[in-house]
């Protein structure tokens, strides 16, 4: 299709474009192309500067140097407002819905020059219907799930009948149905012209949609390709710069139960939480456990109920063989019993805190930090050099408060403490969120190291390709309920997504 | 004890221009807070406007410039309140209490001279005959124009906010400055705007009780007025209509106990004095009972602008 398009003039053009902060340079030099009814992918690493560039597009950032060009004329947006004009349209990663505001308002905020209410709900009944996104304008945003939030910012974008719609991180979200639905979307708006820019680190998906990738690395354009004619890990390499480590371990066979949930039910701790529903598993020595599932379907509940943030029922969980489930976090680690929770900053760590003092608050027991209710500085120091070294940290020195780490960083250091500690049993959530593919790949590699030192092992995350890579066996929650664990290994896309919980409410009609 | 002394006509008509200073108070509140910030310096600005509104009115004799001047008293300050917060970043909970000290030392500073006179005040607005009808007459129509101005205001708002693009964008901007940034609204402008706004309705309101309802100038006038008006605005639920009615409601419990108090009630004074107050305190913790509904979701917290 693009190959027969190939002598089309572009439609946006980039020429040496520049942006530096205030000790980093975002972009340097960054030149290329976009044709009509292109999907162009921008490929990089956190870090590699793909935000700031689409922001000089999008008329959020002005660019220090370098020009842009929209169909040949010269394109300088000085507002979104300006580069929606011009045709430019943008699906965010985050932080762009109101969750307290209606579909039609969300939609009506996105809009310059929106049509009475009215008007514009049947307009966005028109445009759902023909793109396969069934969307009800009244419904309250809050109380969508994420694949219908994600389709009201595509309605909001298609009703400006973009020439150009840049699609930041839009699947991290998603189910495995919902992408295909996406995709068909997006194929359906390139065949009628529009030209996509799109931005992810989930390699299968861009081999899958994009003709063409621009690879951002510090910075700068260091090569593009033809996705559709590289392997996944080709494309990786090229990311990275250097070769990429893939994990890996002999196979086992799992021991003894270290984990045992039964009937475990909780109701929500929030309003806007999510309740558990009769949870049961079992889970052997040396075994890695991946839960899958789309956010927000009793994730950070069943951390919070195994970490012993909130107390389970009595009876529900069993660490080998004891009730564990009335004890607190300490008591719970002091017995073996560890946790790694999603959110770095404020969660896992305290962000104003030091390394050293970060390394206490879950240390101290197993590690014995403290005598007679006095902190031991010494060991404690020891400690959290340790981390920093075992996991590369990079940190000038432990006295470093933890936010002044990068979020990779942090998250390495917050693995790394718990897993230092020797746990019987390590129930982690998103351990590589938003993290590069290298630190990724050391993460998922020290949780298997574990594992095959004899600990049972939880991953909670949303990556299935990660949890395919490290688990042993795969399950997924939905709505709180934990689907039956099966072999990870050659299950299919389909019966992942079926575990998940489908496609929420979707029937494609396009 | 005559409770037979009390006339339910009086007491609605008496209510209603107790509960206008809150009530003006109250609803500038509410659209700083559904802008996003967390202005606790209401009190400091009421009384500023007091104060301005007095001394203007007493000067030119013209309380409708008392007014003009008051909402302008009470805008500057605010804006110093804004500059700070939105420009400098400061807290916006330690600023708004500072605001509230400051403006009480300044309107006792300004004050000085205007201890002790009377000053001009508004008239009743004459609508004919509508002001003779028996029940209603004294209720609807026999009021100032700055009770139909509250009244005004509460519906002017509740359309702005619920039914205009600019009341839409200003939701916008509380509810989630980081997304409204992205979109491409100046999300320090509207919350400039809304902030002088709520400064020019306390003002109005601090100006009606120096003007109308008390009317002279005191030191600490305003008593606490504006942090009920606070409170009215949680009370409300962040919904026009409902400060009304928790103004009202506030307004009617302060005439009711002044009433129950001149008709001899076998109660100390002091008890239905806090009457107000304890029924104030009661009605929020029963609506917290339930969660802080409708609170915009950026309120109170510090935006960073970038590029």
């Amino acid at each position: 299709m693009s190959e027969t398009r190939a002598p089309e003039p572009a439609l946006l053009g980039l020429e040496g474009l520049t942006k530096a902060y205030p000790g980093v340079v975002a972009n340097d030099d960054v030149s290329f192309a976009i044709r009509p009814g292109e999907i162009h992918a921008l490929l990089g690493e956190n870090g590699a500067g793909k935000s700031t560039l689409v922001k000089m597009i999008y008329g959020l950032v002005k660019p220090d140097r370098g020009r842009m060009t929209m169909r040949g004329a010269p394109f300088a947006p000085a507002s979104p407002a300006a580069a929606r004009a011009e045709g430019v349209a943008m699906v965010f990663q985050h932080f762009s819905l109101f969750e307290a505001l209606n579909v039609a308002e969300n939609i009506a905020l996105g809009m310059d020059r929106p049509p009475a209410p009215r008007e514009l709900a049947s307009r966005i009944r028109a445009v759902s219907a023909a793109y396969g996104l069934p969307l009800d304008p009244a419904r309250r945003v809050g109380d969508l799930s994420a694949g219908e939030r994600q389709r009201v910012e595509i309605v909001r974008c298609l009703l400006q009948d973009p020439k150009l719609l840049i699609m930041d991180e839009p699947t991290s979200v998603l189910t495995p149905q919902e992408v295909e639905i996406l995709f068909r979307t997006l194929r359906k708006l390139a065949g009628e012209g529009t030209a996509i820019l799109y931005i992810s680190h989930k390699l299968e998906e861009i081999r899958a949609l994009c003709e063409h990738a621009t690879i951002l690395r510090l910075g700068r354009v260091v090569d593009t390709c033809d996705p559709r004619q590289k392997s996944a890990r080709e494309l990786a390499e090229m990311m990275v710069g250097e070769e990429l480590h893939v994990p890996s371990r002999a196979p086992a066979t799992p021991g003894a139960v270290a984990l045992e949930l039964c009937g475990l039910s909780m109701p929500p701790a929030s309003e806007f939480g999510t309740p558990l529903r009769d949870i049961s598993l079992s889970l052997g020595k040396g075994e890695v456990l991946g839960i899958g599932g789309v956010a927000g379907n009793g994730q950070d509940e069943l951390l919070a109920a195994l970490s012993g943030e909130s107390l389970a029922p009595a009876g529900t969980i069993r660490l080998a063989g004891r009730d564990i489930s009335r004890l607190a976090p300490n008591q719970r680690r002091a017995l073996g019993l560890l946790a790694a929770p999603e959110e770095r900053l404020g969660h896992a760590a305290a962000p104003d805190m030091s390394l050293t003092e970060n390394a206490l608050l879950t240390g101290a027991v197993r590690e014995r930090l403290t005598r007679r209710g006095f902190i031991d500085w010494a060991r404690t120091r020891d400690f959290a050099s340790r981390i920093i070294e075992a996991f590369d940290v990079r940190t000038p020195g432990p006295e470093n408060a933890a936010r002044s780490l990068s979020g990779g960083n942090l998250q390495k250091f917050v693995i790394g403490r718990e897993v230092l500690q020797a746990p019987e049993v390590l129930v982690v959530n998103q351990p590589t969120w938003g993290v590069d593919a290298s630190a990724a790949a050391a993460i998922r590699q020290a949780l298997l190291d574990l594992a095959g030192r004899g600990a049972a092992v939880v991953v909670i995350s949303q990556d299935l390709d990660e949890l395919m890579e490290i688990s042993d066996r795969f399950t997924a929650l939905n709505e709180g309920r934990l689907a039956e664990p099966r072999p990870a290994r050659g299950l299919s896309v389909e019966e992942i997504g079926l575990m998940m919980g489908g496609a929420h409410d979707l029937e494609v009609s396009a | 004890m005559d409770l037979t002394s009390i006339n339910p006509v009086l007491l609605i008509a008496s209510l209603m221009v107790a509960a206008t200073p809150i009530l003006l108070a109250a609803i500038g509140e509410l659209v700083v807070e559904k802008a996003g910030v967390l202005n606790l310096g209401v009190e400091g600005m009421m009384i500023t406007g007091a104060v301005v509104g007095f001394a203007a009115g007493v000067n030119t004799g013209s309380p409708a410039l008392g007014f003009v001047a008051a909402a302008l008293g009470g805008a500057a300050l605010s804006l110093l309140f804004g500059l700070l917060t939105q420009y400098l970043l400061s807290n916006q909970v330690a600023t708004g209490l500072a605001l509230t000290l400051f403006g009480l030392g300044l309107s006792a500073l300004i004050g000085k001279p205007y201890e002790g006179i009377k000053s001009p005040t508004l008239q009743k607005l004459d609508l004919g005959p509508l002001g003779d009808l028996p029940v209603v007459g004294p209720i609807l129509f026999g009021h100032d124009p700055v009770v139909y101005l509250s009244l005004l205001m509460v519906l002017g708002v509740w359309w702005g906010l619920g039914h205009s693009r600019a009341g839409l964008i200003l939701r916008a901007v509380g509810e989630n400055h980081d997304a409204a940034h992205a979109l491409g609204y100046k999300v320090v402008r509207v919350r400039m705007a809304a902030i002088a706004f709520g400064g020019a309705s306390a003002g109005l309101g601090g100006a009606y009780i120096s003007l109308v309802r008390v009317p002279q100038w005191v030191e600490g006038l305003t008593a606490g007025a504006g942090w009920i008006a606070l409170a009215i605005v949680v009370f409300a639920s962040w919904r026009p209509w409902r400060a009304l009615l928790g103004a009202y409601l506030f307004g009617g419990v302060t005439v009711l106990q002044l009433n129950l108090q001149a008709a001899g009630l076998a109660i100390p004074v002091e008890y239905l004095s806090m009457s107000p107050y304890v029924v104030t305190i009661l009605v929020l913790v029963l609506i917290s009972a339930r969660g802080q509904h409708g609170a915009p979701g950026a309120l109170g917290r510090v935006f960073h602008g970038t590029g």
